[in-house]
């Protein structure tokens, strides 16, 4: 290679490797669009609705009077509709992941349930809350429930679960299953006691982030028309007198923190608006925490289970 | 061991070994019934789209649907066209997708190419928390802060308007699009990359002339997903770009989206079997059928450039 | 023992040298993997590295062309000098991306690009800028004739390079590096996922490349060290053991161990 064309092969290595950085520092400038945002929105809701934060807002129910307000009958609401949503999401979707993985023939039936698992994490949330409309609201009549809400937000993060759990079950490798099966095990019996246990880290985690996304979720439980003003709370699931536990609350009418922000957000006093930003706050709050409980849970099988 | 014996033992293993399996048979048979509750789920709901939507058309002729320039049918003179709502999602979603496609793929390249570990840890959870805000707080976003900062530049903007919803979402579905584009880029086998560098390519030249050509299929899934999540997104432009259909290309104006009008109509309180409560189902149809060709676009798409490595 | 085969190498090579290395040792964070290394490429020939598995044969070549910078944690010692123009390859202050301009490579698996044959060998032309279409097409016949892939395949060069045979890919990978006409070209197990027949052929193009370019080739094979090579050396635990004329090395070595190797007592 002569002298001449080795100093403009140089030239063009410079020439390069400026553009090489250029990219590089758009690339960081594009992922700080995304985080500067992330800022400015936490920085935004906390200097509008901090000082609204308090013990009283947390313990009062939503009234006209904004500074009377408070959040007491979302955040419960909230609470016992993830509650609901996990109890029917859970072993429906566990089962449903197991059977894909482990009892699924590869035919045109396992096909069309793989098929449907995908599109149905791609349906927008609020054609969920024409579904519940339909069926649950009317055709079951359970009205603008606990029940229906909770329901609805199962369905819509059974994808979430089914998904993670599968991959968590894929992820113990076979071995483990042909020694439970040379020691006699039938196949419910090897799934049992060593695929379950095994995934439940992964099946924890994507339960988890499953809630984090219905926690936050609006416009289903919009669709079905849970009242936005409710000033009161749900039955007690637990009572004192025999037989203790109480059902009741289920068919009771509710509201959601969503919710309750979405009705403070859309009213014109700006009072409200703090509220709505407190209530933000809060809801972020919850989010936050669940994602990392995801995280950390997903972070502890993680170190605990080496194959 | 005589026969009679053997037989005797035969019998006796017999009972136990049954009940296993009928046990085992209906396990599995519940098994199958959680997991064909998906395509239950997916039957129902195209079954009370479809239904309601019949009784809707009965009443209103598809052609009206589709050409009605006016969306009132809550007003006494009721009109039914579904284009002011459509347009109301178009520019909504182009004015997402702008902002998200440019800075998600960018964001991608740099954290699959360029983004050391230590960097790529930090910064990808940053990205996912995004996705993880409730979007009705974005909505307060858009609607108290951006649209506010927007109007400084703009002061004739509306205060609600698409661009500032347009712009929040496309923050919003940014992660969707940089973590399913990076997975697709970081599935590139390492010894394309080598061979590239092997040749004297720069890691740009390597990101954009081998990698990103070999994870189109992926990264088209991505934008896929991009779009369908911004047509599908409701409470951002509910609150933030307005409740009024407008038939308008114009992002700084107010407009519904389909999305929002189910939600507006489900704040009022309308009587189940009316045309107005109808119109809903005839609006969610619509948007299913969207994301629907959205989904088969982009199942196409992947296998049309589908890679053997 | 590092001595002798210095000395041992420069008697025999009467040939004008290549590229030098000299006292190069390559850590991947604290593990050294290789150790004091020596060697001269001869220019214009083929030079082999055999060895069993994990001795760094692998690791040595890719000093070559500075793969290593691509990944963390990498430490060069010493130097490699190309004859050329005296630089050391392996110091900080020159690019990577111009040693690996002037020193090409071939993959162990056939790892053509995603795209048409015709822009698998223009790729390393678009790399350096050229955009002169007559003389990119000029280049890539001219490639792919070095190749021996021309006649296969001039009548479908829009063809995607997936549609060719394992054996035919490999042949487009050495195009794809032949056709910026690099000072060197290092071969890394060129043959291990083709197949025998595929196999011999690379290895007679392999032979008349010599005509135009020096050889660096790691081979998992000795019979094919044998064949294609005029220099060849033994590596073992990170470093080279014996280091002489392919000859003397299957037939008369003078360490024991390489004895051992060629004969097939280990690896």
């Amino acid at each position: 290679m002569s002298g001449d064309n080795l100093q403009e092969i140089r030239k063009l290595i410079a020439r390069k490797n400026v553009w090489d950085r250029i990219f590089a520092a758009i690339g960081l400038l594009s992922m700080l669009v995304g985080i500067v945002t992330l800022l400015a929105l936490i920085i935004d809701l906390c200097s509008d609705g901090l000082p609204r934060l308090s013990w009283q807002f947390l313990t009062s129910f939503p009234s006209y009077k904004p500074e009377q307000a408070g959040i007491l009958s979302a955040w419960v609401g909230t609470t016992l509709v993830m509650l609901l949503t996990a109890i029917a999401a859970i072993p429906l979707g566990v089962a449903a992941a197991i059977y894909l993985e482990e009892y699924a023939q590869k035919n045109w039936i396992a096909d069309l349930i793989e098929i449907n698992v995908t599109n149905l994490a791609g349906v927008p949330s609020i054609i969920y809350g024409l579904l519940a409309l339909g069926l649950f609201v009317y055709k079951l009549n359970l009205g603008e429930s606990i029940m229906a809400a909770g329901l609805t937000l199962a369905l819509l993060i059974l994808p979430i679960v089914i998904v993670t759990t599968r991959e968590s079950i894929r992820a113990i490798p076979n071995i483990i299953r042909e020694a439970a099966y040379a020691l006699g095990a039938s196949k419910w019996q090897m799934i049992w006691d060593h695929v379950l246990p095994y995934s439940i880290g992964g099946i924890m985690t994507g339960v988890i982030v499953g809630l984090s996304r219905a926690i936050g979720e609006t416009a289903p439980i919009i669709t079905i028309g849970a009242l936005t003003f409710i000033a009161f709370l749900p039955d007690s699931p637990i009572k004192n007198e025999f037989p203790y536990i109480s059902f009741s609350w289920l068919m009771s009418p509710f509201t959601v923190m969503p919710i309750q922000m979405f009705n403070w957000v859309s009213s014109p006093e700006p009072e409200f608006q703090v509220n709505a930003a407190a209530a933000g706050i809060v809801l972020i709050l919850m989010t936050l925490a669940m994602n990392s409980l995801a995280i950390y849970l997903r972070y502890r099988f993680r170190k605990n289970i080496k194959w | 061991m005589n026969d009679k014996q053997l037989q005797l033992s035969k019998q006796k293993q017999i009972t136990p070994k049954l009940i296993r399996d009928v046990r085992e048979r209906a396990i599995e048979f519940l098994l199958f019934l959680a997991a064909f509750s998906c395509v239950a789920t997916t039957v129902e709901i195209l079954f009370i789209l479809i239904s309601e939507s019949v009784a809707f058309f009965e009443k209103v002729s598809i052609v009206k649907f589709l050409t009605d320039t006016q969306w009132t049918p809550l007003f006494s003179d009721a009109h039914y066209g579904i284009l002011p709502l459509a347009s109301g999602t178009f520019v909504t979603t182009m004015v997402a997708l702008l902002v998200a496609i440019p800075l998600g793929t960018i964001s991608a390249i740099y954290l699959s190419e360029f983004a050391d570990n230590r960097l790529r840890e930090w910064i990808k959870p940053c990205l996912e928390l995004l996705a993880g805000i409730p979007t009705v707080v974005y909505g307060y976003f858009a609607l108290v802060f951006v649209t506010p900062l927007l109007q400084k530049f703009f002061p004739e903007l509306s205060g609600s308007n698409m661009l500032s919803a347009g712009l929040v979402m496309g923050i919003m579905i940014i992660p969707y699009i940089s973590s399913v584009s990076e997975d697709a880029m970081r599935a590139v086998p390492v010894q394309l990359r080598e061979g590239s560098y092997a040749m004297g390519a720069t890691r740009l030249e390597t990101a954009l002339r081998v990698v990103f050509p070999a994870a189109i299929s992926g990264i088209s899934a991505a934008y896929i997903l991009g779009i369908s999540r911004a047509v599908g997104e409701t409470m951002v432009v509910a609150i933030a770009a307005g409740l009024q259909p407008n038939l308008t290309l114009n992002p700084m104006e107010p407009a519904a989206t389909i999305t929002a009008y189910i939600v507006q109509v489900s704040l009022g309180d309308l009587p189940h079997g009316s045309i107005g409560y109808q119109t809903i189902f005839a609006a969610g149809l619509t948007l299913v059928l969207i994301t629907l060709v959205l989904n088969i676009a982009g199942h196409f798409l992947s296998k049309r450039y589908r890679e053997i490595y | 023992m590092v001595e002798k085969t210095t000395n041992s190498m420069s008697e025999s090579i009467a040939v004008k040298p290549k590229a030098e290395v000299n006292n190069l040792n390559f850590y991947y964070g604290s593990v050294q993997v290789l150790k004091n290394i020596n060697l001269a490429l001869a220019s214009k020939r083929v030079t082999a590295l055999i060895g069993p598995s994990g001795c760094g044969k692998t690791t040595l070549l890719r000093c070559f062309n500075r793969m290593h910078d691509l990944y963390p944690g990498n430490r060069y010692e010493g130097e490699i000098i190309l004859d050329t123009d005296g630089i050391n390859i392996l110091s900080r202050r020159v690019d990577p991306i111009e040693v690996r301009m002037r020193i090409s490579m071939v993959f162990q698996k056939p790892n053509p690009f995603p795209k048409s044959i015709y822009e698998n060998v223009a790729y390393g032309l678009r790399v350096r800028n050229e955009s002169r279409r007559n003389v990119i097409d000029e280049k890539v016949e001219k490639a792919l004739r070095g190749a021996a892939l021309w006649d296969e395949v001039k009548d479908r060069l829009k063809d995607q390079a997936y549609n060719l045979s394992g054996g035919q890919q490999q042949r487009l990978c050495i195009a794809r590096s032949l056709a910026t006409e690099p000072e060197i070209i290092l071969f890394d197990e060129p043959t291990s996922a083709i197949d025998p027949i595929a196999t011999m052929s690379i290895e007679e193009l392999i032979e008349d490349l010599t005509q135009q370019v020096t050889i660096l080739i790691v081979t998992h094979s000795m019979q094919q060290a044998a064949r294609v090579s005029e220099f060849t050396a033994f590596m073992y635990m990170g470093e080279i053991v014996e280091f002489d004329d392919t000859k003397t090395i299957f037939t008369n070595p003078s360490k024991k161990q390489t004895e051992d190797y060629v004969k097939g007592k280990f690896g």
